[in-house]
């Protein structure tokens, strides 16, 4: 049996079911990192004293970081329009890019958190460095999640292509919306993390 | 939606829009940075932070993630979902403000033991 509206929309929303689905995914996914920036509020509002982000934290680097992962919102975009495009070969470029951008983002959080752990930073210390290792951390494995599914789609799942290269470009599209997001979140986490 | 992209000039523009927004989004993040080192005092800090992040997730979710051309259906989905953070996040947050108007409930506590007197401790 066929997966339905996978090109064509449905004709009571007028869109795909995959697009829809990623929708409503992204909208749990607002609720699960604004409940978690919720949190960051009552702690902050809550706590007689809070240290000034940058302080504690590294702001050179969550900065690159930022400017890593708007690169790679561009280069996630460029894939999907390539394949409207109908040219597999930049695609595959600008989705390697994209994929090498969450290496880069991950690299430098690697160092920024193994240099707190060896200066006795750690989540249980205070509640400043709770609420970051939980946002920052969750922010990680989505990270990770995106970019597990973009090489997916760079991988094996560009196969599908071959047979119906509209169903895989809207499978790009879908994705790279959740990359948007996953930038999203790291776009409102800097400034309220870093530099409050 | 993508059998409606990829006509040649509109997708173009859409493209090159995109690309805008990304320079946009550059220049933006480093604004935020400089602005945070003014020292502002701490609430117009959080404003001005809060109001360039906003602008720059509004330029993601418009240009990046297509919100712009999406169908309301989605916009629907995003309007009840924003409108449910803010009453889930008010909830707690009434309880803080209601402490600040003093409206507190204070529940009696033991008294505490009197402390043994020091012999001889010197000055």
């Amino acid at each position: 049996m066929e997966i339905p509206y996978t090109v064509e929309p449905r004709p009571d929303t007028g869109l795909t079911n995959g697009k829809i689905g990623i929708w409503l995914f992204l909208a749990s996914e607002v609720m699960l990192f604004g409940g978690l920036f919720a949190a960051y509020i009552m702690l902050r509002v809550g706590a007689t004293e809070w240290p000034q982000g940058r302080t504690i934290l590294n702001v050179k680097l969550a900065f690159t970081n930022t400017l890593i992962l708007i690169s790679s919102s561009i280069t996630v975009l460029l894939a999907w329009a390539s394949l409207v495009r109908r040219d597999l070969g930049k695609f595959k470029l600008y989705m390697l890019i994209t994929i090498l951008c969450g290496f880069g983002f991950l690299t430098i959080k690697y160092f920024e958190y193994t240099h707190k752990f060896e200066l006795g930073l750690f989540p249980r210390k205070s509640t400043f460095l709770a609420i970051y290792f939980t946002l920052t951390g969750l922010h990680g494995l989505h990270v990770i999640g995106g970019m597990s599914v973009n090489a997916y789609l760079l991988g094996p799942g560009s196969k599908l292509y071959e047979t119906n290269p509209e169903w895989f470009t809207n499978r790009v599209e879908n994705a790279g919306l959740f990359w948007h997001l996953v930038d999203l979140v790291w776009i409102f986490l800097f400034p309220v993390l870093y530099l409050l | 939606m993508s059998s409606d992209h990829g006509h040649g000039a509109d997708f173009d523009k859409h493209v090159n829009a995109a690309l805008g927004v990304f320079v946009a989004l550059l220049c933006l993040t480093c604004v935020t940075v400089k602005v945070a080192y003014l020292d502002l005092p701490t609430h117009e800090a959080i404003a001005l932070a809060l109001v360039i992040a906003l602008v720059k997730g509004g330029l993601v979710a418009a240009f990046f993630m297509h919100l712009i051309s999406e169908r309301k259906l989605i916009f629907s989905v995003l309007g009840i979902t924003v409108a449910f953070f803010f009453v889930l996040l008010l909830v707690p947050m009434s309880t803080s403000i209601l402490d600040h108007v003093g409206h507190l409930i204070v529940v009696p506590h033991a008294q505490a033991a009197e402390p043994a007197e020091h012999a001889g401790h010197a000055e």
